[in-house]
């Protein structure tokens, strides 16, 4: 591994692809970009759906986050891609990605969401009740804006997740990223060295900086006011 | 149905897949002991070295937690030191999973208040005693859920395994998908293909679930004695 990052005549090898890589890259982001969008959306959903008082409205919940919490990513992506074209569905791999991504982190989302409302003092909604609020006006309005602020960090976190678990398109030979540098890595030359080396470097590039972002306000979170730190220790604990 | 259910689930085929089960499980396992061994260890160099060392591992931690765990099973597949397959996909869940717990722990480390270094060491602790005896149980007592849910993480990520041809769950899953119709003699269904995701999709799942129960219980069991030995 060492010998070959040393080796400058792999690296020019790897120059000569690197139409293939960059728009490998693309295909990479763009799948991160929708599935992001996506678990969002179903997060936010989901989230509002567990925190509900109907109690069959959080039981379809709580099924949607238990069943993707605790079966592989890559189970599904096989479901979705091996079994579903039996049924008459067929999906392109970057589709499959996007649509497997979305709802397997949207879990995480949504628990990120219920946790976030969870911390929010239980009075606020008797008091929005009080005054006339909707349940939605009151989501919108009054709880949703609150917990921005707390559920961020593990949100970011998760976008990270939902980042480096694009990769799993490469099992199904999806031309992202991943897939484009273990084909170079395992054809022709052998060159895995630069290959995996510029991959990594690649993620960390798109990733590194969410983490420490997260990490940073994070703390200066927690150093604001006592009932901020709380709060988010709550969230903490909720997510676990 | 029955008829579809016989003609999948032989003795054979369920020996194979409960085979690539156990699989799963040793893959896991080991990595999993492993990396809370050194994740600890590197959170505690991470938190509480003042020289160089400190660097390095925050630097692993972060190379290792912003790069995708498949990129790292392929390269040790291709390039760690070890003799067999099984050994070489290990080292690279242990090497990953090991940045995560340092992190997970760092976090623990971070909560409990500087006063208690100077309070042991007022009482004749050594540093090492006072990471041992007064730390360090604390610290686990806090992270245990978190690191649960690492533990989670890695035993569905095994399933990247299947990309690398060794026998585990998924790939066993895979593999008898591709012969399946040497078995039925007909060509396959869809019905065929839901019996046997969904019977893989469900081992995960009892595994993981049982294993995100005991936590939840845990939790609550931790809530209830909070004020005893706790902040």
């Amino acid at each position: 591994m060492i010998q070959q990052i040393m080796e400058p005549w792999r690296w020019q090898s790897l120059l000569a692809e690197w139409p293939k890589f960059a728009s490998a890259f693309v295909t990479t982001l763009e799948i991160a970009v929708f599935a992001l969008a996506l678990a969002l959306a179903l997060g936010v959903v989901f989230g509002l759906m567990s925190t509900s008082h109907n109690r069959l409205i959080r039981i379809i919940a709580r099924v949607y986050v238990e069943f993707f919490q605790n079966t592989p990513l890559a189970i599904q992506v096989f479901f979705v891609f091996y079994a579903l074209p039996y049924a008459g569905v067929a999906l392109s791999q970057v589709t499959i990605g996007i649509l497997c991504v979305g709802t397997y982190t949207g879990a995480y989302m949504s628990e990120a969401v219920r946790a976030g409302i969870g911390s929010i003092p239980k009075g606020q909604f008797e008091a929005a009740q009080s005054q006339g609020f909707t349940y939605i006006q009151t989501m919108m309005l009054i709880i949703l804006p609150q917990t921005i602020k707390i559920i961020l960090p593990p949100m970011v976190n998760q976008m990270v997740n939902l980042v480096k678990n694009t990769s799993i398109v490469t099992m199904i030979a999806g031309g992202d990223l991943m897939y484009r540098a273990n084909a170079f890595a395992t054809n022709g030359t052998m060159s895995y060295g630069p290959s995996y080396l510029l991959c990594g470097f690649l993620y960390f590039l798109l990733c590194f900086p969410l983490t420490t972002w997260a990490r940073r306000y994070e703390d200066r979170l927690k150093k604001r006011d006592i009932q901020t730190a709380e709060q988010l220790e709550k969230v903490e604990e909720g997510l676990a | 149905m029955t008829e579809a259910f016989n003609s999948v689930f032989t003795p054979d085929n369920l020996r194979y897949i409960m085979a690539g089960f156990v699989m799963t499980m040793k893959v896991a396992g080991i990595s999993i002991v492993l990396s809370i061994i050194i994740g600890t260890v590197m959170g505690l160099i991470r938190n509480y070295d003042k020289f160089i060392l400190k660097y390095i591992t925050g630097f692993y931690i972060e190379v290792f937690r912003n790069t995708p765990n498949l990129l790292w099973v392929f390269v040790c597949f291709i390039a760690a030191p070890f003799p067999s397959a099984f050994q070489r996909v290990c080292c690279a869940y242990v090497l990953f999973t090991s940045a995560m717990m340092a992190e997970i722990v760092r976090g623990g480390l971070n909560a409990i208040p500087k006063g208690q270094f100077e309070a042991a060491a007022s009482q004749g602790f050594t540093f090492l005693g006072t990471l041992w005896h007064i730390i360090l149980p604390q610290c686990f007592r806090r992270i245990i859920p978190t690191m649960m849910s690492q533990v989670i993480t890695v035993i569905k990520d095994t399933s990247f395994l299947a990309q690398v041809a060794v026998g585990e769950l998924l790939f066993n899953t895979k593999d008898l998908m591709s012969k399946l119709y040497t078995y039925t003699g007909h060509s396959v269904t869809f019905g065929e293909m839901c019996l046997l995701f969904g019977f893989a999709a469900f081992l995960y799942f009892i595994l993981n679930f049982t294993l995100s129960c005991i936590m939840r219980y845990y939790q609550r069991h931790q809530e209830k004695g909070q004020g005893v030995g706790q902040n």
